[in-house]
């Protein structure tokens, strides 16, 4: 590909000398290709012409959904007829449904929940697997294998797991004389039941993301901290969580997100059940859009829940700045 | 930690969204023939859905030798057909996109919303031309019209909720097969009996989960004489918080708690009740003849095993399919995808003759009790050809064909999937909680219900 030059007259008007103090004022199109920026342009033209594919891309399947879901929320709309503009009536509508406050409430659970359990987690696992000395390799991939697994066939066989008569769980609780338990037909179980499901099979990512901030915390510090006669626990909690605080703090704030989002579980589980108590944020969304076919209620609904996850967003971005 | 690759759940919403709107960036594109559909030499093309899976390789050959039989003698239309029907999934993003077909299969819950949102065309002036149109049951008929009585589409399937139970497990709890239950007492003996066969076997399993539990309550109220949505005064309010609603929630909840012939396992949709029944654990549970086909094949039973009845009580849930039409769709199209529907569906007794003789060859069931699309002689006389070509045994059906037509088959309430959702809260609290308060449960759900069928005019 050849790289046309500017021609002479854009070079003429733009100057080389940099901007003069006194004299006629400048074009606005010189102003544009100052030197700087022409030359930046001139040298890196390929660079851009591959960058553009990505941002058209990205304009067009990410940021226009976005937009475009964002106003769906203010009209109402069939598809067969032109949209009509509504202002706020499908947030209106939403705050009338008396299971938007619900799916809230539920999906804030899940996620206190899910940091309970979910957060905990791997960072213990990450921590005995380095620790061990043989079979670690072995051990990493068992703890990496239910990622792998489509998230279907995860929820299916936690399904028999939880089933209530000859289920996995209930089998053991027998064997232990405990009583049989209604892991997803109990109120109040049905949503830890949900959240175990969720760390069970997302908490492989996590746990190497540990594995690989553990394995660059410096040796000398846990020398130094042996030295000094630090117990195992005194070298956790000295050396190990001060240096991988960083880290912790990205996957809070990355799972809080992401667990504000849980849809599969609910879905394939327990549609909601029982008595709504597992109706998260997305699965009335779905219901909304796919099951009543309102698609401005449900574009209304998605930009709420933009909207409080744009803001984890931010504390995300600022934090990997400062630590950038 | 849970939730940390984030990719799958953001994937199903993310991917539908962009699904949606991308197809809405072209939803000025189209086929690319003149506006009417018809080519230079006159012929009109129709997309149609309806068409069965390669899977189904049987259904999907006699399907494209329709299509040819069709084309062969209406040499001005030609058929491109689609498979599927109709997927709330994907079907506002087809319409947006210029990609839904001219002529599409619906459910019965569908035609009053489609209706309602102008996503269907209006067939009125085209419908009174379609051969056998005034001998369809006006019941049916009834689903796909407005308040006005515009037309917008056709019945090809209907089905009213009996019972449909095993008949080996009857046998061997020590009941007659020949005789199954006819009032809720006798289904709650019954269930008691099947269930006390242990092995896991359940007596008696219903829906409660995804909108299915609600529809099936729905079924419960009618057959104790309630109704879940009533018009007073002009405007539509929930009608379940009454004596049938309380009496049907309590059958449930004896069932389930006090003689334990449920099963401990509840949430259940009907891909697992008719895995229970497929595998011989199932003795009874609410439905529609059309479910015994699905569980023969899909399970590799036999017909002889399953038996059907009527729904006891007063009234039970009818519903069905049909087929509607493109609100883009020009008349001749219209025009022609009647055709269509009335040809494949609507058949004429003769055309009915040679269609259950192919059915026979191929092994399709011939002989189930429904659909019934049509009232008076034409029935009578496809019943009759139904009959000289079954291959299903008829005897099990006899407890339905004799006493269905004592129940009163009433249609889906306005509304329907919205108050399914609350109902189905209902049901699954009934089936899950010991201690449930039946009359909070009813009265907490008719005050949801009530803002439902406030926007229905």
């Amino acid at each position: 590909m050849s790289v046309q030059p500017l021609s002479d007259a854009a070079e003429k008007t733009a100057g080389d000398d940099g901007p003069r103090r006194s004299g006629p004022r400048p074009r606005r199109g010189a102003a544009i290709l100052n030197p700087r920026i022409r030359r930046a342009v001139r040298e890196n033209l390929v660079a851009y012409l591959f960058l553009a594919a990505g941002v058209l891309c990205f304009a067009l399947f990410s940021w226009y959904p976005i937009v475009r879901g964002a106003l769906l929320g203010f009209q109402q709309v069939t598809f067969a007829e032109p949209a009509r503009w509504v202002g706020l009536d499908n947030f209106r509508r939403l705050f009338d449904d008396p299971l938007f406050l619900t799916a809230w409430q539920n999906t804030g659970y899940f996620t206190l929940l899910a940091l309970v359990f979910g957060f905990a987690a791997p960072f213990a696992t990450a921590v005995v697997l380095n620790e061990l000395r043989h079979g670690r390799s072995y051990l990493r991939m068992t703890v990496y294998l239910p990622v792998m697994l489509p998230p279907i066939v995860t929820m299916l066989l936690w399904r028999q797991f939880y089933d209530p008569g000859p289920g996995l769980f209930n089998s053991v609780l027998e064997v232990f004389r405990l009583p049989a338990q209604q892991w997803l037909e109990s109120e109040n179980l049905a949503m830890v039941s949900l959240v175990l499901v969720s760390t069970w099979a997302n908490m492989g990512t996590t746990t190497l993301i540990y594995l690989a901030a553990l394995g660059g915390i410096p040796g000398e510090l846990y020398e130094a901290a042996e030295l000094d006669g630090a117990s195992v626990r005194q070298r956790l909690w000295h050396v190990t969580i001060p240096q991988m605080r960083f880290i912790l703090m990205i996957t809070l704030l990355l799972q809080v997100i992401g667990t504000m989002q849980v849809f599969v579980e609910p879905f394939v589980l327990t549609g909601g059940g029982p008595d709504d108590a597992t109706v998260t944020v997305l699965l009335l969304l779905y219901r909304y859009a796919f099951v009543y076919n309102d698609f401005g209620l449900a574009s209304a609904m998605s930009t709420l829940l933009f909207v409080v996850l744009g803001l984890f967003s931010v504390v995300y971005l600022r934090l990997t700045r400062s630590k950038g | 930690m849970v939730g940390m690759p984030g990719i799958s759940r953001r994937q199903v919403l993310g991917s539908a969204t962009a699904v949606a709107l991308s197809l809405a960036l072209t939803a000025c594109g189209g086929s690319g023939s003149s506006p009417s559909g018809k080519d230079e030499n006159g012929v009109v093309t129709i997309s149609v859905n309806g068409m069965p899976a390669k899977t189904q390789a049987l259904d999907r050959q006699n399907f494209m030798e329709d299509v040819k039989a069709f084309e062969k003698g209406h040499p001005k239309i030609r058929i491109d057909a689609r498979e599927g029907q109709m997927d709330p999934k994907t079907f506002a993003a087809k319409l947006a996109g210029g990609q839904l077909e001219d002529v599409y299969y619906v459910y019965f819950t569908d035609p009053a919303g489609l209706i309602q949102r102008r996503q269907a065309a209006d067939i009125s002036e085209y419908v009174a031309d379609v051969p056998f149109h005034k001998d369809i049951d006006p019941a049916l008929m009834k689903v796909f019209k407005d308040g006005e009585g515009k037309t917008y589409g056709l019945p090809t399937g209907n089905y009213s909720l009996g019972l449909l139970y095993n008949r080996s497990l009857f046998a061997k709890a020590g009941l007659d097969p020949d005789k199954p239950p006819a009032t809720w007492e006798e289904v709650r003996t019954a269930a008691k009996k099947i269930s006390s066969l242990g092995d896991g076997t359940v007596g008696y399993a219903d829906y409660s989960k995804n909108n299915q539990g609600g529809w099936h309550l729905t079924s419960w109220i009618y057959s104790m004489g309630g109704d879940v949505a009533a018009r007073q005064d002009g405007r539509w309010r929930a009608a379940f918080d009454s004596e049938a609603g309380r009496k049907a929630l309590q059958a449930l909840h004896d069932m389930r708690w006090t003689d334990r012939s449920m099963g401990t396992r509840q949430l259940l949709e009907i891909a697992d009740v008719q895995k229970m029944m497929g595998s011989g654990k199932l003795g009874m549970y609410m439905a529609g003849p059309d479910n015994i086909p699905t569980i023969v094949k899909q399970f590799e039973r036999e017909y002889e095993e399953y038996g059907l009845t009527a729904l006891p009580g007063t009234a039970t849930l009818g519903g069905g399919d049909g087929f509607m039409f493109n609100p883009k769709a020009s008349p001749e199209k219209i025009k022609a995808g009647l055709q269509w529907v009335q040809w494949k569906y609507l058949r004429s007794p003769e055309r009915e003759a040679v269609d259950s003789e192919r059915a026979k060859k191929s092994g399709v069931p011939i002989g189930l009790p429904q659909p019934r699309l049509f009232a008076g002689d034409t029935q009578a006389e496809i019943d009759r050809i139904h009959g000289r070509y079954a291959n299903t045994p008829v005897e099990n059906y006899q407890p339905f064909i004799e006493r269905n037509a004592q129940v009163e088959t009433k249609v889906e309430p306005p509304n329907a999937q919205q108050l399914y959702t609350i109902l189905d809260g209902v049901m699954q609290s009934v089936l899950t909680k010991e201690d449930a308060d039946l009359d909070a449960l009813l009265a907490e759900a008719a005050k949801k219900a009530d803002t439902v069928l406030a926007s229905v005019k």
